[in-house]
């Protein structure tokens, strides 16, 4: 049996998402391994960023053409699972966590519920039991008083606590993989650092592998071991710093990032005609 | 050309009140870009909409260009201080031509049809002239935010107020709209207030910056201030520890 610690957690190969019969393709030829790491993904919208995630996770709808050479999760193809395995599968092992947790919690249900809901589905536990793992994940992520929190509705609390939430929820069931796409987007920069220093906490305690998808690629830079820049579906340029950045588009985007510490007059935009002839060739 | 004294923003009566701005005063010169940074709720975006005559429940004072102006605006008062709002989607009509929503404006102040004018705005903005006739969710989140600068710019206002007039867009994007925004401001000689809560594109675009908490202005900070990172006040500090991981 091969030592589980040493084989990548997530293995794609040639990934291609095709919406509709002969249209563009969303995600084209995207190959990548992770490992007990943290890889990020950076690209503008319609990247094909999220749909990647959502191919790994097998949450596309029915008319996207997903194929691939090879996508395994821990030795075993994603692709030949059936509805129901996947279900299995998702939210134990594989766990997403997304935008906004205004939209990603149920609004009638109170936050406790909704986190006990997560233990007793994935870790089998019962009644008061799941209670209480749900208010030791609370105060896990750092909510103060979970107690009170746990009766509140998602509403009544604020948008970095719906993050943490979202994360607790997420990694209740100890997945092997989080998928985090642009889990910080809607949350201010104060309380953006927090939740990344939580999630990677987190993930590290579980030894799990992160896929963290953003369009901000020095936040990335800074979180990340890996760095796979996408630009119109396929991957451009891996990288590990942004200082090695080679590819027209990565040192565009770069570039158009204003610093505070090197002031210029204008910004420079990209040239996508030559990021064009650079991508195909 | 703008001056704020004891401006205060109460919401709601007696103990429901929500005192959100409390007794802010500011000045910016004529050509100057203001910035105001904070976090979601602690009143940057109401003190704008106060600048703008959006807001009816302010106390204080207010004066564009030397003269004071009321709760109830004038058409001249309007012309003085346009708003450009964050999310492109929401401050387009959607079932409005872009033609009909750049020449709003030039209608509801009295000045003809405004039809004349349209082609010339949306050009200075970097767009083709037939956009006019295509409706909003036909153009891009980039093209929606230059057609709601372009509306604010068709009165010619002295005064622009920006309110996170880039969070919604790609970076890439973003940098086409601040130089869009950065040579108007040249060219027209105009006077910006910017609210965001980016500070490397507030420390970009502005000469001198606000930071806001809980209603008051804790901290300004100079351009030169925000190159070398130096902060006055502990919040400040935070604040740009957080935004440069």
């Amino acid at each position: 049996m091969p030592d589980l610690d040493e084989m990548p957690v997530l293995s794609v190969r040639d990934l291609n998402v095709r919406f509709g019969r002969n249209s563009i393709p969303a995600v084209s030829n995207v190959s990548f391994d992770v490992g007990r790491e943290r890889i990020g993904i950076v690209g503008e919208s319609g990247s094909g960023k999220s749909t990647t995630g959502r191919a790994i996770m097998r949450l596309l709808p029915q008319r996207a053409g997903v194929t691939a050479e090879r996508m395994d999760f821990l030795g075993s193809p994603l692709l030949e699972k059936t509805e129901r395995q996947m279900g299995g599968l998702r939210g134990k092992d594989i766990a997403l966590i997304m935008q906004d947790p205004r939209y990603s919690l149920n609004p009638v249900l109170t936050i406790g519920k909704q986190v006990a809901e997560a233990a007793k589905l994935h870790l089998g536990v019962g009644g008061k039991d799941a209670v209480a793992r749900a208010r030791d994940m609370l105060a896990r992520v750092r909510i103060n008083d979970p107690d009170r929190v746990l009766s509140l509705y998602p509403h009544q609390i604020s948008g970095g606590m719906g993050q943490r939430v979202m994360i607790a929820m997420m990694l209740l069931a100890r997945p092997k993989l989080v998928i985090a796409d642009e889990p910080t987007s809607a949350l201010d920069v104060s309380v953006r650092k927090d939740v990344l220093m939580l999630l990677d906490e987190l993930v590290r305690e579980n030894n799990s592998g992160l896929i963290l998808i953003s369009h901000d690629i020095r936040m990335v830079a800074a979180f990340c071991e890996r760095i796979l820049v996408m630009y119109n579906g396929r991957v451009v340029e891996t990288l590990s710093r942004l200082e090695d950045a080679a590819h027209p588009y990565t040192r565009g985007l770069i570039a158009a990032m204003p610093d505070p510490k090197h002031p210029v007059r204008r910004l420079k935009v990209l040239d996508r005609k030559s990021i064009e002839v650079e991508t195909n060739p | 050309m703008i001056k704020v004294e004891n401006l205060d923003v109460v919401y709601g009566s007696k103990d429901k009140s929500n005192h959100v701005v409390r007794g802010v005063s500011f000045a910016v010169s004529r050509g100057e870009t203001l910035g105001i940074v904070g976090e979601s709720g602690c009143g940057k975006s109401t003190v704008l909409r106060s600048l703008a005559g959006l807001e009816g429940a302010w106390t204080g004072s207010i004066s564009f260009d030397g003269k004071p102006v009321g709760k109830v605006r004038t058409r001249d008062e309007l012309k003085l201080a346009q708003m450009v709002f964050q999310d492109p989607y929401g401050s387009l009509h959607p079932r409005h031509r872009i033609g009909t929503a750049l020449a709003e404006p030039i209608r509801s102040m009295g000045a003809g049809d405004g039809w004349t004018r349209v082609a010339e705005a949306l050009q200075q903005v970097g767009l083709p002239a037939h956009f006019a006739s295509r409706f909003p969710h036909e153009l891009s989140g980039g093209q929606r935010q230059r057609v709601a600068i372009a509306r604010a710019l068709i009165l010619s206002p002295p005064i622009l107020l920006l309110d996170e007039p880039t969070s919604a867009l790609d970076v890439s994007i973003q940098a086409e709209v601040l130089n869009l925004l950065a040579d108007q401001r040249e060219e027209r000689n105009l006077t910006f207030i910017l609210v965001s809560h980016d500070l490397s594109v507030i420390s970009h675009m502005c000469d001198r910056v606000l930071v806001m908490q809980n209603g008051v202005f804790v901290d300004e900070l100079s351009r030169q201030d925000l190159q070398t990172g130096v902060t006055h006040a502990s919040y400040s500090r935070e604040l740009f520890e957080a935004s440069f991981l």
